[in-house]
C-alpha cells in the first residue's frame, strides 16, 4: 500500500486532469451527437500555446492569453468544420471531425518542426514539489482535483440556473424540437464548444506540469481517455464523465504501479469495450430508444 | 457492340495499359527509384483503403480498426519469414527468440532458394490475413452490436489494444517487444506488388458485385428494410467486417514488405486516419476512387510536393516557407476542403466502367468517342 | 374451409405501462385478403411489427403454416406491469428476427417508404432475392453460381414485366414518382417469394385515381400469384371493395370481426370511427 500510495494520488491528479477534458467530449456529444476527435488535439494545442507564452510573457497575461486562444480555437472549429454540415449524415461530421485532428497536428507539425517544445519555465506555485506523507509531488497534483471540482460546481450551476444552460439542456434533449421552440441552435452550440475548450486549457496547463515537453501527439491519448471517461460515467453527463475520469485516472496509475506500464493505455480501451457491450448508457446515461 | 461490352473493353485496356506502365517503370528505372517506390507504397495503401471502403462505404458500418488489422498481417508476415539464420541477430535482447521455423528456409528447402521464398512470403501474406480474419470474427460478435459512433470507438480501441500487445515484453520471444523486426525478405521490384494487391482488390470488386455485395449495400441503405427482406443482419454485418480484416491483414503483410521493417509504433490510429481520409477523398463507395485515391496521395506527398518540405518548390526557393511539415499542412487543408465542400470525392459512388456512361464530363466523352 | 395460413393467438404488447396491443386474436386463411383497420393509434402497425418479428410480444403466440413461430410470457420487469389476459398459458419464448420470419415465407411493405435508395429499380427487386439463394460467398465471389443468379435475374425481370415497372428497371428507385414506388416495394416483397404478403397502408399519400389502380393491382397479385394478403389500410373505398374479412382495432382491442357489409353496418366500429356523444 506504501507503495502504491504516490501512484493513487498521482491517479486523482491525472483522473482531474481527464475529467476537465472529459467535460468538453460529453457535452458536444450530449448536443450534437459527435464525438469530437479534435478535441485532444485542441488540449495538446493548449499545450504549446503555454510553453510559448510563459517564456516569453509574464504569467498575468500568459494565463489567460493560453485560454483565451484555445477557446478561439475550438470556436473557429466549430463554425468552420462542423456548422456546414449540420444536415450532413453523421458519418460526415464525424469524418470531418479527423480531418481536422489531422489538420491541426500537421500544423503543429509544421510550427513545432515536429520537436517536442520543452517546458522551460513551468507555472510557478503549482509545479512547486511537495511532500505528502512521505511521497514527494508537484502541487499539481494536490491543485488538480480541487480545481477541477469547483470548476465542475460552477458549470453545473450554470447548466441548472442561466438562460443559456437551460437552452443546452433543451437541445440536447430534442435537437428539432429545441430549434422551433426559437432556441437559436447555433450560439448554443458555440457556447458548448467555448465551455469544452475552456476547460481543456485548463486540463493542459495542469497536465503539461507534470511533463517536460509538449509533442504534436501529446493531445491524442489522454483525449481519448478522456472520451472514455465520458462513455465510461454515461455520455452526455457531466458528473457522470468527472467519475468517470477520476476511475480512470486511479486504476491507470495503479495498474502503473503494479508494473505493468504496457498495459496502462490498453487497459483504458478494454474497460471502453466492456463498458460498451454491457452497460453502454454507462454508469450515470439515460437510455436512449431507436425508433424503428 | 452493347454498352456492356464496351465497358468491359474500356476497363480492361485502361487497367492493361497501367499494368504495362508499372512493368516498364520496373525495367527500366532502378528499384531505388522514387517512381518504383511510389507505386510499392501506393499498391499497400490502396488495397487497404479499399478494404476499408468495403466495410465503411459498402456495408456503411464506420470502423477504426484498419490499423489493428493491419499490425496483424504485418507481424504474422515478418515473424514467419525471418530466416533461421538471422534470428539471433534479429532478436537480439530475447534469447532464442523467434519461431522454431521459417517458411523461408522450408518453402527454400523444397523448392529451391528463389521460389522457395517466394512462396514461403506469399504463404505468410496468407497466414496473416487469415489472422487479422480470425481476430475480427472474434471480436465481430460483441462489437458489431454497437452503433455508428460508438462502433468506430470500440474498434479504434481494439486496435490500441493489440498494439500495447505486440510490444509486451512477455510476447518478446516472438514480437520482439517493441524493438524492430528485421531481415524478413522483400520484394525489390514494383510489380509484384501491383500483381498481389491487383488480386486482392479484384477480388473484393467480384465480392462487391455478387449478391453477397448487394445485400452489404442493401444494410447499408436501409437496415430495416434489409433485415424485413431476409437478411440476417448480424451473419452479413460479420461477413463484411472478417472479409474486410482478411485484406487488411494481407495488406499489413505488404506493409511490411514495403517498409522493410516494422514495429508496432507505426500502426497507430493515425495510419487509420490517414486511410480513412485516403477513402474520402476517392469517394465513399468507389472501389476506383479509393485506389485512384491512394496513389495520388502517394505520389503527391511522395514525390510531387517534396520540395514543399525542403526549401524549393515549383523553382521558387523559400526555405522559411517550405519547411520539414509544410507537406502535410498543405495536404491537409486540402484534405479539410475535400471533406467539407466535396463531400463525394473523386469518383462519389462511380466506378471505371461507368465513366462511359450516358452523361459524363465532356473530357471523359471524348475519350470514350476515342474507342 | 381452407387452409389456415396466419394466426395470431392471444397477442399482447405492452410498452412499460401502455398496452398496444391488447389480447389480439386473428386468424387468415390460405387465398384470402384480410384487412385490419382502426384510428389512427389503435395499434395496427404494433400488430404488423409483432408478426413480422421487430417486436417480440409481451405474451401470446403467432402461427404461421400450421407452425407455431412466436411465443412469449411476460418475463422480468414486465411480470409485474403486464396488464393483459391469458398470463399464464404462455411458457416458451420463441424470437425469430425478421429475417427469419421473412425466410418462413412472409414479406411485407413499410408505411413509410423504405427502398434502398442508391440501388435501381432492379437490384432492389434482385436483393430481395438474397435470401433465397444457397450459394455461400465464397461461390459467389468465385462466380461458381452463375447458374443460380442468371435464373434469379430472370425471375425479377418476370416480376418487374408484371408489376409494370420493367421500362423503368435501370433508373434509381428514388427516381420513381410515388405511386410507382409502392408499387416497387410490392414487387421487391413479392421477389422474396412470400406466401403471405403484408402491406402497411399501401395506399397512404395515394390520390383517388392512384388508390382505384393500386387496389386492381392487389387484387392482381392475389389471382397471379396465389397469394394471401393482409393489409393496414386507412382508405376505406380500397378496404371494403377488395377484402373477404376485416378485423377492426381500436385502443389496442379488437371490436368487430366480418365481412365489408357486416362491419359497414356496426355500430361499435362507427362509434370508433365517430366517437360517441357524452350524453348518450
Amino acid at each position: 500500500m506504501q507503495e502504491l500510495f504516490p501512484y493513487l494520488l498521482n491517479g486523482i491528479s491525472v483522473g482531474g486532469q481527464y475529467a476537465l477534458i472529459a467535460i468538453g467530449y460529453t457535452m458536444v456529444y450530449g448536443i450534437l451527437r459527435l464525438i469530437n476527435f479534435a478535441h485532444g488535439d485542441v488540449f495538446m494545442v493548449a499545450g504549446l500555446v503555454m510553453v510559448y507564452t510563459t517564456t516569453a510573457l509574464p504569467l498575468y497575461i500568459s494565463i489567460p492569453l493560453v485560454l483565451a486562444a484555445t477557446v478561439v480555437l475550438g470556436f473557429t472549429i466549430e463554425r468552420v468544420a462542423y456548422k456546414p454540415l449540420r444536415t450532413a449524415p453523421r458519418m460526415s461530421v464525424m469524418i470531418s471531425a479527423i480531418g481536422v485532428s489531422y489538420l491541426i497536428q500537421n500544423l503543429a507539425f509544421y510550427i513545432t518542426g515536429g520537436v517536442p517544445q520543452p517546458v522551460t519555465k513551468p507555472i510557478p506555485f503549482i509545479s512547486n514539489t511537495v511532500s505528502i506523507m512521505g511521497a514527494s509531488t508537484k502541487m499539481v497534483t494536490l491543485v488538480t482535483p480541487v480545481l477541477t471540482i469547483a470548476l465542475v460546481i460552477v458549470l453545473v450551476y450554470l447548466i441548472n440556473h442561466t438562460k443559456t444552460g437551460m437552452a443546452m439542456r433543451a437541445v440536447s434533449k430534442d435537437f428539432e424540437t429545441a430549434q422551433l421552440m426559437g432556441i437559436k441552435i447555433n450560439s448554443v452550440i458555440s457556447v458548448t464548444f467555448i465551455i469544452g475548450s475552456f476547460l481543456a486549457a485548463v486540463g493542459a496547463m495542469l497536465y503539461f506540469t507534470n511533463y517536460p515537453s509538449v509533442a504534436i501527439t501529446s493531445g491524442g491519448m489522454p483525449g481519448l481517455k478522456a472520451f472514455v471517461a465520458a462513455v465510461f460515467g454515461g455520455i452526455g453527463s457531466i458528473p457522470g464523465a468527472v467519475v468517470g475520469a477520476f476511475i480512470i485516472g486511479l486504476c491507470e496509475e495503479v495498474i502503473k504501479g503494479l508494473g505493468y506500464t504496457t498495459f496502462s493505455d490498453a487497459f483504458t480501451f478494454a474497460l471502453l469495450i466492456v463498458v460498451l457491450c454491457v452497460k453502454p448508457t454507462g454508469l450515470f446515461g439515460e437510455k436512449v430508444t431507436d425508433k424503428v | 457492340m452493347n454498352m456492356t461490352k464496351k465497358k468491359t473493353i474500356f476497363t480492361a485496356a485502361v487497367l492493361l495499359v497501367l499494368f504495362a506502365a508499372c512493368v516498364i517503370v520496373d525495367l527500366t528505372l532502378p528499384s531505388y527509384h522514387i517512381a518504383v517506390t511510389v507505386i510499392k507504397k501506393a499498391t499497400v495503401y490502396a488495397l487497404v483503403a479499399v478494404s476499408m471502403n468495403l466495410l465503411n462505404g459498402f456495408t456503411g458500418l464506420f470502423s477504426l480498426g484498419q490499423a489493428g488489422f493491419m499490425l496483424l498481417g504485418a507481424y504474422s508476415y515478418s515473424v514467419l519469414t525471418i530466416p533461421d539464420g538471422k534470428k539471433a541477430t534479429v532478436y537480439q535482447y530475447f534469447e532464442n527468440g523467434g519461431l522454431p521455423f521459417s517458411f523461408t528456409d522450408i518453402f527454400g528447402g523444397i523448392f529451391g532458394e528463389q521460389v522457395g521464398t517466394i512462396v514461403g512470403m506469399l504463404i505468410a501474406l496468407l497466414i496473416g490475413g487469415l489472422l487479422a480474419a480470425l481476430f475480427a470474427f472474434l471480436i465481430g460478435l460483441p462489437v458489431l452490436r454497437l452503433k455508428s459512433d460508438y462502433l468506430a470507438i470500440a474498434t479504434l480501441g481494439f486496435a490500441e489494444i493489440l498494439k500495447a500487445f505486440f510490444q509486451w515484453n512477455g510476447l518478446g520471444p516472438i514480437t520482439n517487444g517493441s524493438n524492430l523486426l528485421k531481415s524478413y525478405p522483400t520484394f525489390n521490384k514494383a510489380t509484384p506488388y501491383v500483381i498481389i494487391a491487383g488480386l486482392m482488390i479484384a477480388l473484393i470488386v467480384l465480392l462487391i458485385n455478387s449478391t453477397y455485395g448487394r445485400a452489404f449495400k442493401a444494410i447499408r441503405d436501409d437496415e430495416v428494410a434489409a433485415e424485413a427482406m431476409g437478411i440476417n443482419l448480424a451473419r452479413h454485418k460479420r461477413m463484411s467486417f472478417i472479409i474486410s480484416s482478411f485484406f487488411a491483414g494481407i495488406g499489413g503483410g505488404m506493409m511490411a514488405m514495403y517498409m522493410g521493417t516494422i514495429a508496432a509504433a507505426p500502426f497507430k490510429s493515425a495510419l487509420t486516419y490517414e486511410i480513412l481520409l485516403i477513402v474520402v477523398i476517392g469517394g465513399i463507395g468507389s472501389i476506383t476512387g479509393s485506389v485512384l485515391a491512394s496513389f495520388l496521395y502517394i505520389f503527391s506527398s511522395e514525390w510531387l510536393l517534396r520540395g514543399l518540405d525542403s526549401g524549393t518548390f515549383l523553382g521558387i526557393n523559400a526555405p522559411a516557407v517550405f519547411k520539414n511539415g509544410f507537406r502535410m499542412a498543405v495536404f491537409s487543408v486540402i484534405i479539410m476542403v475535400i471533406v467539407l465542400f466535396f463531400r463525394k470525392g473523386i469518383m462519389g459512388d462511380k466506378e471505371l466502367p461507368n465513366l462511359l456512361d450516358k452523361r459524363p464530363k465532356s473530357r471523359k466523352k471524348k475519350e470514350a468517342a476515342g474507342k | 374451409m381452407s387452409k389456415n395460413v396466419l394466426k395470431i393467438e392471444n397477442a399482447t404488447m405492452q410498452f412499460g405501462g401502455v398496452v398496444a396491443v391488447d389480447n389480439l386474436n386473428l386468424e387468415i386463411n390460405q387465398g384470402e385478403i384480410v384487412a385490419l383497420i382502426g384510428p389512427n393509434g389503435a395499434g395496427k402497425t404494433t400488430a404488423f411489427n409483432v408478426v413480422t418479428g421487430v417486436y417480440q410480444p409481451t405474451n401470446g403466440a403467432v402461427w404461421f403454416n400450421g407452425e407455431k413461430i412466436i411465443e412469449n410470457h411476460p418475463q422480468g420487469k414486465m411480470k409485474k406491469l403486464y396488464k393483459g389476459e391469458h398470463a399464464g398459458e404462455y411458457n416458451n419464448t420463441i424470437a425469430p428476427t425478421p429475417d427469419v420470419i421473412t425466410k418462413l415465407g412472409m414479406a411485407r411493405t413499410f408505411q413509410n417508404i423504405r427502398l434502398w435508395k442508391s440501388q435501381t429499380v432492379f437490384d432492389n427487386v434482385l436483393i430481395a432475392k438474397h435470401c433465397r439463394t444457397t450459394s455461400n460467398v465464397f461461390s459467389a465471389i468465385f462466380r461458381l453460381n452463375r447458374k443460380e443468379e442468371a435464373k434469379q435475374r430472370a425471375e425479377v425481370e418476370e416480376l418487374l414485366k408484371v408489376v409494370g415497372l420493367y421500362e423503368e428497371r435501370n433508373e434509381l428507385a428514388t427516381s420513381l414518382p410515388y405511386g410507382k414506388q409502392r408499387r416497387l416495394e410490392i414487387a421487391r416483397a413479392l421477389a422474396a417469394e412470400p406466401t403471405l404478403l403484408l402491406l402497411d397502408e399501401p395506399a397512404a399519400g395515394m390520390n383517388p385515381q392512384e388508390t382505384d389502380e393500386l387496389t386492381a393491382f392487389i387484387g392482381e397479385i392475389r389471382d397471379k400469384f396465389n397469394m394471401t394478403i393482409f393489409l393496414i389500410e386507412h382508405h376505406m373505398d380500397l378496404v371494403m371493395h377488395i377484402s373477404d374479412r376485416i378485423y377492426v382495432l381500436d385502443f389496442g382491442k379488437q371490436i368487430a370481426e366480418g365481412t365489408p357489409e357486416e362491419i359497414q353496418n356496426n355500430q361499435r366500429v362507427i362509434d370508433a370511427y365517430l366517437g360517441v356523444a357524452e350524453d348518450a
